[in-house]
């Protein structure tokens, strides 16, 4: 059978290099058939050898059936952005398969079972044939197993292609069914049948290999979600209330996990947690508030239709200064459709959030380091400025497979803000101050100092939690000059977010004319944009923003360049509009790049940006 | 000689303060509310009951009755969430500190209509806290429309006639698992004040749903919400005396008429049968009543079901002794050990 494909086949072209570590694999299967742990194989064991690597599942929103792809991004430059080009196609969904083999780039290896014919339909790539359905039957002995065990052999099959060390995919299968003996020993079968048929079988002709080098040695691999879980249980969050939402159910079920391990008093057994399924979103951020104002770190985890049910509730918090994260980990919305694609949709949205004069600080991470990261300083700052904070990933840093090193542990000490904890410390204040006042600005900060709940047994301590009416004393007041007082207030602890948030990243010698504005998962395609870019003779700056207000710098960056491209990973340029805003005279040196087809932001997108943008 | 007679000193509780203590604003509801008789239940319910007034939390949604939890109270924190969602809010605080008493105010509308959804929950989870609706049938700040527990036929004073058939939210609530359900009427002090203080002994949320007319739009001769149609309507289910932990236990009752039921802090409830073979504690019975009483269009009132020994929702989670409110940070965040091996895990 390999003769037929070889004829068939075009022989690599005379002089053409060998495609070394810097390519795109592409496994197309049916959502349910079990490819993940195949996949993860694959990516872990290339991890393993020691190249850069990241993995990322496109799937649709169904249990089984749907067609699914899983792309596999190797970067000896160490570059982990989606890949446009797709190097090693695995065809192994029959839905899927024409239109998949028509959209490789020219000279691509594609592996496909050999019942579907495909290699007729393309002259200009390379095809492998493999008897899949056949091969599964010899290696798999339990029938029950073969719709399963039939992924690990295309693990073997591009192992052989590719040159993955197959000691190191024997340690990944280890990995991925730690612990169950026989799992390991079905698969690892399934994956050296293949293995060896293909070497017997297949002639390399395409020009795709993987080289062992030392770029991951040290690292970890993680999602984001995973991520901002540890982060959040490393910053002590307490009460945890949650709605089931695909991108971030992921978030809240790591929690769990990390927590029910890690956040058992040693002393009691007792968990020091609590951690929440509730009916909806709208009880889930009303649990966080009534914990919050309690006095707990509480957190809830949702997706872009939850913010919206959370609207009310986050502008009850801005108004009446309750502390509490919201994590919006965005994706394609609302209702059916692209629930599962990622998108940067929420920007406006959440950051101007409820009605009334609202808004509120996000954090914006780029990386799962900082998803780890700003989810400490998320509940920090919750705390210290008394009012709702956003961590804003994306779907593709929330849930997708990223390298990084391993998180350090936390130097700061938790910052619980300005709560008066005991009667002596509420004397005192009333003997500096005059009166404690909830809602008094006695600091010049407009952050207002705060008591808990059952705390202090004193006539003044308590206070009453209202929404847009109060006074400094939080009584109950509809006067004109108390709400103007207040709004004024809180506009002032606004500005005194800015100098409190994770300011920007800025990179480049500060002195090419064009930069390039970008935050959260554009990073990865940005970064890599970048460098190709310099390649070509064009160097930019950069500014990577983590935060909203802007910090003062923003503007100064935005001056201090001729042309500025700001990256929005959605159709309207939310960051671009509230750049323009910021920015005054000088937005015209802004320019908008936006890329919304649900699949994540990739190098190419910008590069074509820009160019365009800088065509003479 | 003259002699100035001493200022009587103000009677005080077994915690040393005066009911004045546990007073909060003045109320500005209409006068005659039936709210404000409830606020005054629950006042001397605390103050009867020596609770240390700053460990009360209180909480409300929405509207007149939401208004009331500042007119009591005040030296405890006070939550006024958005419209139908107390219980989210109390839940959350119950698991931030689960030491505090916890008592929630809220109407037929904040709770019938748009907090059922919340509401279901809060009885299904079982989260310590007393739930006090204030039942009159219509939305009063938004001056007079129906809510859901409007009875069929009830007529609004502008004509319009109900169609639709009342929530009945004590039915609802034994069908959801609340271990502590009551019906009361805002005129009748004696029998409120008891199923009040039986409510703060009991451990798990406690339900009351009390008729407490709307003297502005729903306190005319064609609704079943008047305070005058309750009053010649009422029919109590038994008489209700209440036996605080504090107090002597006496047994000077007779088995065969009354009903003793121990509750979660050592009070006793004390039940003077006035329905034969009605037993609170029986789960068939209470819903037989409830629908009995649906079908003749009685008024009925007392403890309607009680569950003493049911686990709250703190209970079940098997929740730290310590609040984690106010957990000291070293027990929140884990030590470097911990991280290091999350890390190992994912190389």
């Amino acid at each position: 059978m390999s003769t037929v494909l070889e004829e068939k086949a075009p022989a690599p072209q005379a002089g053409r290099p060998e495609v070394i570590n810097d390519f795109s694999i592409h496994v197309a299967t049916a959502n349910g058939s079990g490819s993940q742990s195949s996949n993860n194989i694959l990516m872990r064991s290339i991890f393993q050898m020691g190249i850069p690597v990241s993995g990322k599942n496109l799937f649709p929103s169904n249990i089984q059936g749907l067609p699914t792809w899983f792309t596999i991004r190797t970067s000896g430059e160490g570059f982990i952005a989606r890949r446009r080009d797709v190097g090693v196609l695995i065809c192994m969904n029959p839905e899927t398969a024409q239109e998949d083999v028509r959209t490789v780039h020219p000279g691509a290896a594609v592996i496909y079972e050999e019942s579907l014919k495909l290699d007729g339909t393309r002259g200009d790539v390379h095809f492998y044939p493999v008897p899949f359905s056949k091969l599964v039957l010899e290696l798999v002995q339990d029938g029950k197993l073969r719709r399963l065990a039939v992924n690990m052999i295309y693990v073997g099959v591009a192992a052989w292609l590719l040159g993955i060390d197959m000691e190191e995919i024997h340690k990944a299968v280890i990995k991925q069914f730690r612990g169950k003996e026989k799992a390991v020993e079905i698969n690892w079968a399934a994956i050296r049948g293949g293995y060896d048929w293909a070497a017997k079988n297949l002639t390399k002709a395409d020009p795709f290999r993987l080289e062992r080098m030392n770029a991951t040695e040290g690292k970890i691999i993680i999602d984001g979600n995973a991520a901002a879980a540890i982060g959040a249980m490393m910053a002590g969050v307490s009460v945890v209330a949650w709605y089931p939402i695909t991108p971030s159910s992921s978030l809240a079920e790591s929690l769990i996990d990390y927590c029910r391990v890690h956040r058992i008093d040693p002393e009691t057994g007792k968990p020091t947690f609590a951690i929440i399924q509730a009916e909806d979103e709208l009880a889930a951020a009303g649990m966080v508030l009534g914990a919050g104002w309690a006095g707990a770190r509480a957190m809830t985890t949702t997706s872009g239709p939850g913010i919206s049910l959370m609207s009310e509730f986050t502008g009850l918090g801005y108004y009446a200064e309750v502390p509490a994260v919201i994590v919006d980990v965005q994706r394609v919305g609302p209702s059916t459709g692209l629930p599962t694609r990622t998108m940067q949709g929420d920007i406006l949205s959440t950051y101007y959030l409820s009605h009334g004069d609202c808004r509120h600080v996000l954090l914006f991470p780029g990386s799962v380091t900082e998803c780890y990261l700003l989810a400490q300083d998320a509940f920090d700052l919750a705390e210290r400025l008394q009012t709702p904070v956003f961590l804003m990933t994306d779907l593709d840093l929330g849930m997708n497979n990223w390298m990084a090193d391993p998180f350090t542990y936390p130097e700061k000490p938790l910052d619980r803000g300005k709560v008066i904890r005991t009667e002596e410390q509420l004397k005192e204040h009333i003997a500096r101050f005059g009166e404690f006042g909830r809602y008094a600005d006695v600091d010049g900060d407009g952050i207002p100092w705060r008591t808990l709940p059952g705390e202090i047994d004193h006539p003044v301590a308590a206070y009453f939690t209202r929404g847009s009416g109060h006074t400094e004393r939080a009584t109950y007041s509809e006067r004109p000059d108390d709400y103007q007082r207040n709004m004024d207030r809180l506009a002032l602890k606004f500005e005194t977010a800015r100098r409190y948030v994770p300011g920007p990243v800025v990179e480049g010698d500060g002195r090419a004319p064009v930069a390039v504005i970008a935050y959260g998962s554009s990073d990865f395609a940005v970064q890599e944009a970048r460098h190709l870019l310099r390649r070509k003779g064009l160097p930019t700056d950069y500014l990577r923003l983590r935060a909203l207000p802007f910090t003062p710098d923003v503007a100064g960056f935005v001056a201090a360049h001729d042309r500025v491209y700001v990256v929005d990973q959605n159709r309207d340029g939310q960051m671009f509009d509230l750049l323009r805003l910021e920015v005054g005279a000088d937005a015209a040196r802004l320019r908008s790049i936006r890329h919304y087809d649900g699949f994540p932001l990739d190098a190419e997108t910008v590069i074509e940006g820009i160019e365009a943008g800088e065509k003479p | 000689m003259s002699s100035v007679a001493e200022p009587k000193a103000p009677a005080t509780n077994r915690a040393g303060l005066t009911i004045k203590e546990y007073g909060g604003l003045k109320s500005t509801l209409c006068v005659g509310c039936g709210h404000d008789v409830i606020t005054r239940q629950i006042t001397q319910a605390l103050y009867d009951m020596g609770v240390a007034p700053h460990r009360v939390a209180k909480f409300s949604g929405i509207g007149c009755s939401s208004k009331t939890t500042a007119y009591f109270a005040d030296r405890g924190h006070g939550f006024n969430a958005v419209h139908g969602r107390m219980p989210a809010v109390a839940t959350g605080a119950a698991l931030a500190n689960a030491s505090l008493l916890n008592l929630g105010v809220s109407g037929d509308g904040d709770t019938a209509s748009i907090g059922a959804g919340q509401f279901v929950h809060l009885l299904r989870r079982n989260v310590p806290m007393i739930y006090i609706v204030e039942n009159n049938g219509v939305y009063g700040l938004t001056k007079g429309q129906f809510s859901a527990t409007a009875d069929v036929g009830s007529k609004l004073k502008t004509g319009v006639v109900n169609d639709l058939p009342a929530i009945d939210l004590c039915a609802m609530a034994i069908q959801l698992g609340c271990g502590y359900v009551a019906r009361s009427f805002s005129g009748d002090m004696k029998q409120l004040l008891a199923l009040i203080k039986g409510a703060i002994a009991h451990r798990g949320t406690s339900m009351l749903d009390v008729i407490s007319p709307c003297v502005t739009f729903n306190n005319h001769e064609d609704s079943t919400k008047s305070y005058k149609w309750a009053k010649d309507h009422e029919i109590q289910i038994q008489e209700i005396g209440f036996v605080p932990y504090f107090d002597e236990i006496t047994v000077d009752y007779d088995p065969g008429t009354t009903q003793d039921v121990l509750l979660h802090d050592g009070s006793h409830i004390r039940l003077r049968k006035l329905r034969e073979d009605f037993d609170p504690t029986d789960k068939r019975k209470a819903f037989g009543l409830l629908q009995d009483a649906q079908e003749k269009g009685e008024f009925l009132t007392g403890l309607i079901y009680v569950e003493p020994t049911k686990k709250d929702f703190v209970s079940l989670l098997g929740m730290h002794e310590t609040a984690l409110a106010t957990m000291p940070d070293e027990k929140l965040r884990p030590g470097a050990e911990a991280l290091g091996k999350i890390m190992e895990s994912l190389k």
